[in-house]
């Protein structure tokens, strides 16, 4: 077996602070995705109505999110405000308001969508026996078009855990930057280091996102 | 309609980023963004800006502390200011962005002084020499630039101080370039060329990590400095940072800095020429 480096991880508390980070790129990505579907849940049911100006809303933040690099947004929220405002958001805050705008954004759009291809004839049905509207979307038309957009919602989940690798540029330290101190720190005792430690950060990032998308398999087919 | 309808959507958020990002910029220098020294004194913290993977300047060791010549002097200022320092994890790119918006104090980053920067922050009292040096091979140690032929090749990296110092001083040496500080290293090994011109503190460091190589010239041409910078117009905290600078030659403690955290690395032999005390102003 080729040397990887792989003691450095055994030294003091290397592998626990790898841990660390990633739980803060987690607790970013995860916060932000509770944000995310329940404010995009909302957008994309107001959107979704015919002549809503809120569908024009939406068009517009989305098209904006799209062109924007995560990055750029980041160094607005974090740089930008305390420029322009005189705010001091922290680096993590100004990551959860970034990927939370990112995620409302791509989920009410999401949401619109499934909403949009539930039946005329399931909410005609519904009126027809008298609910109400709020009750029409909460009991009839949102659960049948959660089913149908759990896969890409699971899909922006994985993107913004994998994206928190941007929010060390704003100074907060994830798995990514903890992984090249560690290589850095131990440049000359482990010139291998760099396999051995990126390897391992591979292996967290996927046991992080893998059970996301084990639950969206296992939905898919319990709602079948 | 349709499209019209949804360019006008996207041209209305934009524009309203735009503005936003215009309000940024037009008010950059309407009120002080950084904190006075007394102000850092009332709130207990000093901010300060560190590499966390700059090995052996700025760098987290495996317990997860923050350790390096520039962290070593970082916990004497907090101790002085009788504050607790509270690291930054900074890259090289947003040093200056930090200290524009006063997300932290002080930046301690290896921050080599250049009329470009000083333009934007206020440097303090440098505290550390850095210039250009020239490694070889000891088969053919290279200790003046004059010993090259006109066969000789001189390896340096694109976009390095040390590129432009040698077109601009010597035309006459033959350059081989190289994107990346792996293929220079690998280049030199292989004797493709005569020397390696980079910055002293790469070419001292590959010459103690590899057998058979010597620095000939530890310090070519102009002598650049390294100095901790704040926020443009702070004047009580970079005053006191000079003051400190100043005070600590007294007990020469860049050299113990130097003996603590870089002599692993580069060894006794270049600390006088790497060392700054007082500002070097002192001496």
């Amino acid at each position: 077996m080729p040397d990887l480096g792989l003691e450095v991880l055994w030294k003091g508390r290397n592998f626990i602070r790898l841990l660390e980070g990633l739980w803060t790129a987690l607790r970013i990505s995860l916060v932000s995705a509770l944000i995310s579907i329940l404010a995009g849940i909302l957008l994309g049911v107001l959107a979704g109505r015919k002549r809503s100006v809120f569908r024009f809303i939406l068009r517009g933040w989305l098209a904006v999110i799209h062109i924007m690099p995560q990055m750029v947004l980041l160094f607005l929220m974090y740089f930008g405000t305390s420029r322009a405002f005189g705010w001091n958001l922290s680096g993590e805050a100004s990551a959860i308001i970034v990927f939370s705008l990112w995620g409302t954004a791509e989920m009410g759009d999401l949401v619109r969508g499934a909403v949009g291809s539930v039946p005329v004839i399931q909410r005609e049905s519904a009126e027809a026996l008298g609910l109400k509207p709020p009750q029409v979307y909460l009991m009839i038309i949102l659960p049948q078009a959660v089913r149908r957009l759990i896969p890409q919602a699971i899909n922006l989940v994985t993107r913004m855990i994998k994206t928190t690798s941007l929010v060390t540029l704003i100074g907060v330290v994830e798995i990514l930057k903890v992984a090249q101190q560690i290589i850095e720190a131990n440049r000359r005792a482990s010139p291998n280091a760099a396999f051995g430690v990126y390897l391992t950060v591979f292996v967290m990032y996927y046991l992080a996102c893998r059970p996301l998308t084990l639950m969206s398999k296992q939905l898919e087919k319990h709602w079948r | 309609m349709k499209n019209i309808r949804r360019f006008f959507a996207a041209a209305l958020v934009l524009a309203l980023f735009v503005s936003v990002s215009v309000s940024i910029s037009g008010s950059a220098s309407a009120d002080a963004v950084y904190r006075t020294l007394d102000e850092i004194l009332a709130d207990g913290t000093v901010n300060i800006g560190v590499f966390s993977d700059k090995y052996p300047f700025g760098f987290v060791d495996e317990n997860g502390e923050y350790q390096g010549y520039d962290v070593y002097f970082a916990r004497r200022i907090g101790e002085d200011l009788g504050v607790k320092v509270n690291f930054v994890s900074t890259e090289a790119a947003n040093r200056v962005e930090y200290l524009e918006t006063g997300k932290v104090d002080i930046i301690l980053a290896n921050f080599t002084v250049t009329p470009e920067r000083a333009e934007k922050v206020d440097f303090a009292l440098p505290y550390m020499n850095v210039a250009l040096g020239v490694v070889s091979p000891d088969s053919r140690v290279i200790t003046d630039l004059k010993q090259l032929g006109p066969e000789d090749r001189v390896i340096v990296i694109s976009g390095t101080t040390a590129e432009d110092y040698l077109i601009k001083n010597n035309p006459e040496i033959t350059l081989q370039k190289y994107d990346t500080y792996a293929n220079a290293k690998n280049a030199l090994e292989n004797g493709n060329a005569a020397a390696w011109a980079n910055d002293n503190t790469e070419v001292i460091a590959f010459a103690l990590e590899n057998e058979g190589y010597t620095v000939g010239i530890p310090s070519l041409g102009s002598q650049d400095t390294i100095a901790p910078a704040v926020s443009k117009g702070n004047e009580t905290l970079l005053n006191w940072l000079n003051d400190e600078i100043r005070a600590l030659a007294g007990e020469q403690f860049f050299h113990k800095d130097y003996e603590e955290t870089l002599v692993a690395v580069y060894g006794l032999e270049y600390e006088d020429s790497l060392v700054l005390e007082g500002g070097g102003l002192t001496e």
